[in-house]
């Protein structure tokens, strides 16, 4: 067995397992429910407009970049009263809605924006707790050599056939697991805070670099719909690697801790 | 290793407490109320934390000409119909709007009335700014219109005011801050694409509220009051409909 191999086996992080400490374990479940609620509250919200676009403008008169399947509002044939509206070339035009359509977003957004600053506020403490205690530099980043491409398909290769047996509750992780964490920790969080920041009219008139760095309004609502859907691939892996390794016993480890 | 978290954990965790406490001491008759909401207290939140930490006054992006897109027209596309001023839309427009009249009240040292020809010969703005709709939907349009600020002055805003109410022809009831009332981008539009308003997007005036979400932007204005406090406008306002009443998300 190769000193990676070693460092990887699961009884080695059993029985160097320190558990997760009660800090982490209170920003977890924060985060966790705050998740949650945004992810089904922003479901709510997309369902009332299902299209998306590219660039600033994206509306029931524009071309999208896809239209999900997850309402009937978007009913282009059903909009009365067109009349080109400019001198512009490429008629631009308008047209009325007088249909009624799906929208529960008085208390989908304002949910979304509750949870948000919860899961914000969450992920500034544990940020700087991460830093302070040492933790997101000893357990989180992956040191230098875990990311050689060699290591991580090892690890890879560890996963499948479910050959993972029950690992230590908490630190230390395995190679994908810190690469895993850190990505949504530090990459996907972020970058749904900021974008979510781009859809703000406020925000965006105090900051206009937002709309510069991202594109545009709708790049920015396009993005946001992809860090979700990355989040949710995160949340269904995370789930499976929870059960596959133990999953009582790892929902006791993040709820109470190694301690009792 | 363990002490210091603790005490870092302790530090958040009593500063968050102490900063609700400051949110909920701050609470009166000039904030948006939460009838004890956990949702409308998070929009206030929001609303109190815009306030506090973005510029005043910062100016939303303009947009080219050439970048005019199509806007669908949503909500109320012709008041006619409403129960109570449906009629009175419906004689107004017959007559071109010539009898159309604003009336700008409530905490004005000299409350009046403009016509649309008065309110066109005040100096008016005219920008090309991207409509945001709650919905998830944007649209760039050209807006031509008086600033509100310059009414509200010509009206004479007292000190004390705080709020400016928008009721319209549709029955629609709204308001916003005198902060975004007199910014400088807060226009009452008459003209769109270097036309007259169209009826489906709330002539003959509207408001543009660029810092905020599309539906405070109220179309076809019927009235005017400036409140020196917020007025929530019972049953047909926004928050006892469940809904946000600040939309700058």
């Amino acid at each position: 067995m190769s000193d990676l191999a070693a460092a990887q086996s699961p009884a080695l992080s059993i029985s160097s397992s320190r558990g997760h400490s009660r800090w982490v374990r209170i920003c977890h479940w924060m985060a966790a429910a705050s998740f949650l609620a945004l992810a089904l509250s922003g479901f709510f919200i997309l369902m009332v407009h299902p299209r998306l676009y590219w660039g600033h403008v994206g509306n029931d008169l524009t071309p999208a970049l896809m239209t999900l399947p997850i309402s009937n509002n978007h009913r282009p044939d059903e909009l009365q009263n067109r009349m080109v509206f400019t001198e512009l070339p490429g008629a631009r035009v308008t047209a009325e809605r007088n249909f009624h359509i799906f929208n529960q977003n008085g208390w989908a957004r304002s949910l979304h924006f509750l949870a948000a600053w919860i899961i914000v506020g969450t992920g500034a403490g544990y940020f700087l707790l991460g830093v302070f205690s040492g933790h997101v530099k000893r357990n989180l980043l992956p040191r230098g050599r875990e990311l050689a491409p060699r290591s991580l398909l090892q690890d890879l290769r560890n996963h499948f056939p479910l050959r993972v047996r029950p690992a230590g509750v908490g630190p230390p992780y395995g190679r994908l697991q810190k690469l895993a964490y850190s990505s949504v920790m530090f990459a996907v969080l972020p970058l749904m805070v900021a974008t979510g920041l781009t859809m703000s009219p406020a925000v965006t008139a105090a900051y206009p670099i937002l709309l510069d760095v991202f594109g545009g309004y709708q790049t920015a609502r396009t993005l946001h719909f992809f860090g979700f859907t990355m989040l949710v691939l995160f949340l269904i892996v995370h789930v499976a690697m929870v059960i596959a390794t133990g999953f009582s016993r790892q929902l006791r480890g993040m709820t109470w801790g190694n301690e009792r | 290793m363990k002490q210091p978290n603790r005490m870092l954990r302790r530090a958040f965790i009593k500063g968050m407490a102490s900063s609700a406490g400051v949110m909920l001491a701050g609470c009166s008759q000039t904030d948006p109320p939460t009838y004890g909401h956990v949702l409308r207290m998070g929009d206030l939140l929001t609303y109190k934390a815009h306030r506090l930490l973005l510029p005043a006054q910062a100016l939303a992006r303009e947009y080219d000409y050439a970048d005019i897109s199509s806007v669908p027209a949503i909500g109320t596309t012709n008041p006619s119909g409403h129960k109570e001023h449906g009629a009175t839309y419906e004689r107004l427009l017959a007559n071109r709007f010539t009898d159309w009249r604003l009336p700008v009240e409530g905490s004005v040292t000299r409350p009046r009335a403009f016509s649309l020809d008065e309110l066109k010969r005040l100096p008016s703005r005219t920008q090309i700014t991207r409509h945001t709709c709650e919905e998830g939907w944007s649209a760039i349009a050209q807006w031509t219109g008086v600033p509100l600020r310059s009414v509200l002055e010509s009206a004479g805003i007292r000190s004390t005011a705080r709020f400016v109410q928008f009721y319209a022809y549709d029955g629609w009831v709204d308001g916003i801050d005198m902060l975004d009332a007199l910014h400088p981008q807060t226009i009452l539009a008459y003209g769109m694409n270097g036309r007259e308003l169209p009826i489906s997007h709330g002539a003959p005036l509207r408001a543009r509220v660029e810092t905020q979400l599309g539906y405070k932007s109220t179309k076809f204005l019927r009235r005017i009051v400036v409140t020196d406090n917020f007025d929530d406008h019972g049953a047909r306002g926004f928050i006892q409909n469940g809904w946000s009443w600040y939309a700058g998300i």
